[in-house]
């Protein structure tokens, strides 16, 4: 118990020692696919054996789909995807001007929903919302994320880079002290990567399923013994906008396959 | 319905040994898992697969409950000739799922 006791305070110190919350330079970006290991990383570069690509085929097929009292399907405004979504996820989230606030991809497809094809909203990861996202996504795989340059989104920005390296829950980290300041070295046996969102939606082996960068979001949280926000909150929203900021220049890779 | 992925190389020599991979979409729920209010989620996982070249089966699985979500299967055959391969899922709740591959030996 002592023992214990004692670990965790030097633990705290080496934290501390090194807490510099220095955002991670153009030339050091890594995607958590650099650490993956050899089956993982085949999984991924091959679409036959890449498991999100089982959600793109049914986004595929959504994306074909009428729906809503509008009777009208993605594909009846928007056309092919592979030409009209090229790039698309590459720079969400991007301002809504009607909200007057930043919306991620998921809340994008949700508002084409309600006022275009007047249907109800996909529920937040519900396997529809999950397949779609992920089939616009994929049409710009290998595009580098590049965010807009909206100065409307600043204020959203600097909410986002507030909360990456605010401390939370019963454990008291940061996102900023795991992926800013000791990514590369290990917690447990894993490694701790730089927290980039350009895989999502991504397949998780641990969720045997694939899941939204919020999810993701949600998961960190638990695991600081932090309460989660809500999906589709504001504060998810702000962090994406940030996360994008500073992963800007990754490849997209959706669907990535991690750990 | 479930939504299946197949690779079999489109060509191959006679003879050679090609490779095969399949990966489906199931949940695979063990029947080990309970709700938040202590009710079983009932069994519901894949348990036979086979594959047949030609009309003759050349690969077959048994599935149980400790298998992931999304099985991914790869095995190997012999290319003996030009012709189709068939690959048949089944499982609890009535589940079948088929799916069928060309391949051209020369």
């Amino acid at each position: 118990m002592m023992r214990w006791a004692q670990r965790s305070v030097l633990a705290a110190l080496v934290l501390s020692a090194t807490a510099s919350s220095a955002q991670i330079p153009q030339s050091e970006l890594r995607s958590g696919y650099a650490d993956l290991g050899r089956d993982t990383k085949a999984m991924q570069d091959e679409d036959t054996t890449n498991p999100g690509m089982l959600w793109a085929l049914d986004g595929e097929a959504l994306w074909k789909a009428k729906a809503g009292n509008a009777e009208r399907s993605c594909a009846d405004c928007h056309g092919d995807a592979k030409q009209s979504m090229k790039g698309v996820s590459a720079r969400y989230p991007a301002f809504e001007g009607v909200l007057g606030r930043p919306v991620n991809l998921d809340q994008r497809i949700n508002l084409c929903r309600a006022q275009q094809q007047q249907a109800r909203p996909f529920n937040y990861e519900s396997k529809e919302l999950l397949a779609l996202s992920t089939y616009i996504g994929l049409q710009s795989r290998g595009e580098k994320l590049n965010p807009p340059s909206d100065p409307r989104m600043q204020p959203s920005l600097n909410a986002g880079k507030e909360l990456f390296s605010r401390r939370i829950g019963q454990l008291n980290l940061s996102c900023a002290q795991c992926h800013d300041d000791n990514w590369g070295k290990k917690l447990a046996g894993n490694n701790v990567p730089q927290g980039h969102p350009n895989g999502y939606p991504l397949y998780r082996l641990e969720w045997q399923s694939l899941g939204s960068l919020q999810r993701r979001l949600r998961n960190c949280m638990i695991g600081m013994r932090a309460e989660p926000y809500e999906y589709g909150s504001t504060e998810y929203v702000d962090l994406e906008v940030y996360l994008t900021s500073r992963a800007r220049g990754l490849p997209v890779e959706t669907p990535a396959v991690r750990p | 319905m479930a939504r299946a992925l197949i690779n079999v190389p489109a060509q191959a020599k006679r003879g050679e040994i090609i490779a095969i991979k399949t990966l489906i979409s199931h949940t695979m729920e063990t029947g080990f898992r309970h709700t938040s209010i202590g009710a079983t989620i009932p069994r519901d996982i894949i348990t036979t697969f086979t594959c047949t070249y030609n009309g003759e089966e050349v690969f077959r699985a048994e599935l149980f409950p400790a298998l992931a979500a999304n099985p991914f299967i790869t095995f190997t055959t012999i290319a003996t000739g030009s012709g189709t391969l068939v690959f048949n899922w089944t499982g609890d709740n009535g589940f079948t799922a088929t799916e069928s591959s060309t391949i051209t030996v020369e």
